[in-house]
């Protein structure tokens, strides 16, 4: 039984359940040969007669969407099911060229799975989720007596996943959120390009005094970004709890998100709903799974986030680096590969540290986007060994990681070129020290009244000395040697 | 000897050179004007017939192969996307309606050298009995000026008659080629569901609608089923064609004969009863043996297609908006009144009554009362035929309850008096086994059709049977 007093806010629990539209990364759209990618496209050039709903057109299933369906029920922890059908849901508008959309209403191909939230505290419940075609795309340009309609987005295979009112604040909601995201984008059912709308939200919100008696709900639709999920959870808890106390109720409606002020509005009540006269789309034979092709795609099933969150930790990495890592797709990616190159933990969190800290800051800092890092497996692996081996010291390796980040190459190479290589002999770096502490008399005295600060200046010397390629630890604990 | 010759000799002529396509176009178009009075056709494709006619002869005089329908002119109904004419479905809401690609019933056609001349008319989106529901004009039956040809596809089957073309397309929904085919005289085969592409065919109900050709002679219908039969990767519902080709028309025993029981009752004309008797003496003479059988969900057939057709209608009407194509009302002041008054102006009052009616069965709270209840019974029905043909091979019937009616006779205010002549033809469809309705008349009466229907995807046994019977006549 959960317990719904840790989340009583001003007396109530919230319930907060989400549906999110995932485009599905095929080549082509849901029902027709068209180009699926409308990125970079010219308004309605990515149309057929299908698309344009010309007379006698016929929808044509996209197999791959079908493919992409079920492994998105596999990474939500449940079969698909067998046998699944497609319905047309009907209401007029410009932008639906049929007068219908194609959709699965009441035997979806998904059925039950659960989303884990990351720390581990709750499982969230799918209730299901059905592949349907998206409707084109109307834009309304302000003082002008027309509307403009642009198909190209009409016909685009999604796959809606409806979760249960399984969530009671904002957090829970952004953490659901953002896991159906990465998991999304992990089993490459989607690109997830938030920019581009490949994922949207509708937010269902209610808010009640007695967990059993669940309050009138709202739904905020379209929110295209984590924190606005956050921000209208939160927002429409407020305005739900300040309404019951003031007026009584909530009126059951459809909202939308203003984003520039951080607020809801209302859209559609209740009595305004469509009837959208759902029925059997006759043009489509229902969609049986192959078995076969279950299986295949069952056993193919790459790591999931939460597969790789228990990888970085039994090596030792700590919960805030492991959910940098994992919330980036290549930075995972490459964790992955480190993993399964089995070259020991020690080089497993190296690498993590490089990845998390290093390339993250700079990506932070605008110096470079994931997208574009030119890090492999085997260059990352490669400069690990010369870390290990002494080759190089940490201070160079990043230096040698920040060019191999941006320029790619092999770390070697790099760190000959750039005369990183710790080539000095330890007899000739002792000789070094030797000369630093004569020539530094007063730091050696405090060194050996047990000034630690005096140290680290000596060592700085050394490395200046030695043009930085030597290797500090080393360095600390030869002067410790000798001024002991 | 007729006007044509049987279509494979047309062709063969043609591509050995003996008859050149020109020549048969030209002649179908001049038999189109002179014949006009009837109004069998909505537009000719004129030119771009003429220009594939010649190009058809130009193959043959270089010697390149032609197709098995070489040169062969066809008229479509006009519910074909089609090039060399607008497609109108004879709806006001597509006038001017310039198909930017063709139906793969056409493609096949013309692939195989035949050429299509002109569109027939119909009653407007195929709703109706008599093409009275033509948005432009009422057909006029080749048998009896004053009567009419029987519908939807009543262009097209009065069209065959005229001579106007050697076949002739139509779309079966319900009926609307079997009964055109009876009140004309005309062979007209509705194939199995999914048999024939319904991709580029204006959609009625989708789950219904069948593509079939219309022909004077059984061999005719036959081989144009061969030429359009089979998977289209542009329509998901189309099925595996029978490997043997449809030509291959032989009856190998002796088939048993079903009459049925319910479609033999008080409610069918004197005349009709009499000669659709005599074929029944007749397949008795032959031996068969024939035996009379029971459809018991037949009372439920016409109600269930009523309901079941209509919501599926106003569906597949709702993409003409006035939005991308056809008719679209420039008064308007906002999209609802562009909606509402393209749609009001556009449509006719069949096609009116058929979307509110499906509008309504598809209704929440409605839906479980009626849409749902209709599928239950279409099972019934389905399960009717399934019985009966573990009894018999065919099943016989009249295609229609009379034959051809006057003009304006049955287009009251009562549209039920109009449903009511599908009622013998409606169960197949909902079932979508194949059926033929082959004319079986007495040379001077009004045409009589015959209706057999065959086991699910026997259409070439269908064929086959309705050959012989058309032999004995």
């Amino acid at each position: 039984m959960k317990d719904f007093e840790q989340y009583r806010h001003k007396g109530y629990i919230p319930f907060i359940g989400i549906e999110c539209h995932v485009q599905l990364k095929t080549k082509t759209k849901l029902f027709s040969s068209v180009s699926n990618d409308a990125r970079n496209a010219e308004p309605n050039t990515l149309v057929s007669h299908i698309c344009f709903g010309l007379p006698g057109a016929l929808p044509v299933l996209n197999k791959e969407a079908v493919n992409l369906a079920a492994k998105a029920s596999y990474a939500l922890n449940v079969e698909p099911q067998f046998f699944s059908k497609f319905d047309r849901k009907h209401y007029f508008y410009p932008d639906l060229p049929k007068g219908y959309q194609i959709t699965q209403f009441d035997e979806p191909i998904i059925v039950g799975g659960y989303v884990q939230l990351p720390d581990g505290s709750r499982r969230i419940q799918i209730t299901r989720a059905h592949m349907e075609e998206d409707a084109g795309k109307s834009t309304h340009p302000t003082g002008q007596e027309y509307s403009l309609v642009d198909l190209n987005r009409a016909g685009t295979p999604l796959l809606e996943i409806v979760s249960e009112a399984d969530m009671h604040n904002s957090l829970e909601a952004k953490a659901y959120a953002k896991e159906l995201y990465l998991i999304m984008r992990y089993a490459g059912v989607s690109d997830g390009d938030l920019y581009h709308g490949n994922m949207r939200f509708d937010v269902n919100v209610s808010v009640t005094k007695d967990p059993k008696v669940l309050g009138v709900r709202t739904e905020t639709k379209n929110l295209n970004s984590f924190k606005s999920v956050e921000r209208a959870v939160d927002y429409e808890i407020h305005r739900q709890i300040e309404l019951i106390e003031k007026e009584g109720s909530v009126m059951q409606e459809t909202r939308g998100w203003d984003d520039s002020k951080q607020k809801t509005f209302a859209q559609r009540s209740k009595e305004e709903a469509h009837d959208y006269r759902y029925f059997p789309e006759p043009d489509l034979p229902p969609v049986e799974l192959d078995k076969k092709q279950l299986e295949q795609i069952k056993n193919s099933m790459p790591v999931m986030p939460d597969e790789l969150r228990n990888r970085l930790s039994v090596a030792g990495i700590t919960t805030a680096t492991i959910e940098t890592l994992v919330g980036e797709l290549d930075a995972a990616r490459l964790m992955l590969e480190v993993i399964n190159a089995k070259t020991g933990k020690p080089a497993v969190r190296r690498v993590a540290n490089w990845l998390s800290t290093d390339i993250q800051g700079m990506v932070s800092d605008n110096l470079l986007s994931w997208n574009d890092i030119k890090l492999t497996v085997e260059n990352l692996l490669q400069l690990n060994d010369l870390v290990e081996g002494s080759k190089v010291n940490s201070s160079s390796a990043k230096k040698i990681l920040n060019i191999l980040a941006k320029e790619g190459g092999d770390a070697l190479t790099i760190a000959k070129e750039r005369d990183l290589i710790q080539s000095l002999t330890n007899e000739q770096l002792e000789d070094i020290i030797k000369q630093v502490i004569l020539e530094n008399k007063a730091a050696a005295e405090d060194v050996k009244n047990g000034e630690a600060k005096a140290i680290g200046f000596l060592v700085g010397q050394v490395m200046k000395a030695t043009n930085g390629k030597a290797n500090p630890g080393f360095v600390n604990g030869f002067i410790k040697k000798q001024l002991s | 000897m007729g006007v044509w010759q049987p279509i494979n000799e047309i062709a063969k002529n043609v591509e050995a050179g003996k008859a050149s396509a020109v020549d048969l176009v030209t002649k179908a178009l001049k038999i189109i004007d002179e014949k006009k009075e009837y109004k069998a056709i909505i537009a000719k494709t004129e030119k771009r017939a003429l220009k594939r006619a010649k190009e058809v002869d130009t193959k043959v005089s270089k010697g390149e192969s032609v197709g098995r329908l070489a040169g062969v002119p066809f008229v479509a109904k006009d519910n074909f996307l089609a090039f060399g004419a607008d497609t109108t479905a004879a709806s006001n809401i597509l006038k001017g309606f310039e198909a930017p690609y063709q139906a793969t019933a056409i493609e096949k056609l013309e692939a195989e050298g035949a050429i299509c001349v002109a569109k027939a008319n119909l009653d407007a989106f195929a709703h109706g009995s008599s093409t009275e529901n033509s948005d432009f004009f009422t057909t006029l039956n080749p048998a009896d000026k004053t009567k009419v040809p029987g519908g939807s596809s009543g262009g097209s089957a009065a069209a065959v008659m005229l001579d106007m073309a050697p076949f002739a397309l139509g779309t079966d929904t319900g009926g609307s080629i079997r009964l055109p085919a009876s009140f004309c005289g005309a062979v007209g085969l509705k194939p199995t569901y999914g048999l024939v592409s319904r991709s580029g065919v204006i959609a009625m109900a989708s789950s219904t609608d069948v593509i079939g050709p219309l022909t004077k002679t059984v061999e005719d219908t036959a081989l144009v089923l061969d030429v359009m039969a089979g998977k289209d990767e542009l329509d998901s519902t189309t099925i595996e064609r029978d490997k043997q080709p449809y030509t291959d028309l032989e009856v190998n025993k002796k088939p048993i004969i079903g009459v049925i029981k319910e479609y033999m009752g008080d409610g069918v004309d004197g005349d009709v009863k009499k000669s659709v008797s005599k074929s029944i003496e007749q397949f008795r003479k032959k031996g068969y043996q024939v035996k009379e059988v029971g459809l018991p969900y037949t009372d439920l057939a016409l109600a269930c297609y009523y309901i079941l057709c209509p919501a599926e209608i106003s569906s597949n009407l709702a993409r003409y908006d006035g939005q991308r194509f056809g008719f679209s009302d420039k008064n308007a002041k906002n999209l609802l009144e562009s909606y509402e008054m393209s749609r009001t102006k556009g449509f006719g009052a069949e096609a009116k009554r058929r979307i509110m009616i499906g509008t309504y069965v598809l209704t929440s709270g409605y839906y479980d009362a009626y849409y749902k209840r209709a599928q239950i019974v279409r099972t019934k029905i389905i399960n009717d035929f399934e019985n009966a043909f573990s009894q018999v091979d065919f099943l016989v019937s009249p295609t229609a309850p009379v034959t051809a009616f006057k003009i304006g006779e049955k287009a009251s205010d009562d549209p039920l008096a109009m449903y009511l002549m599908d009622s013998m033809t409606i169960a197949v469809s909902l079932a979508g086994n194949p059926a033929i309705s082959v004319p079986i008349q007495e040379s001077d009466d009004m045409p009589v059709g015959l209706q057999i229907v065959a086991r699910k995807n026997r259409d070439r046994e269908l064929l086959s049977f309705a050959k012989e019977l058309e032999g004995t006549k």
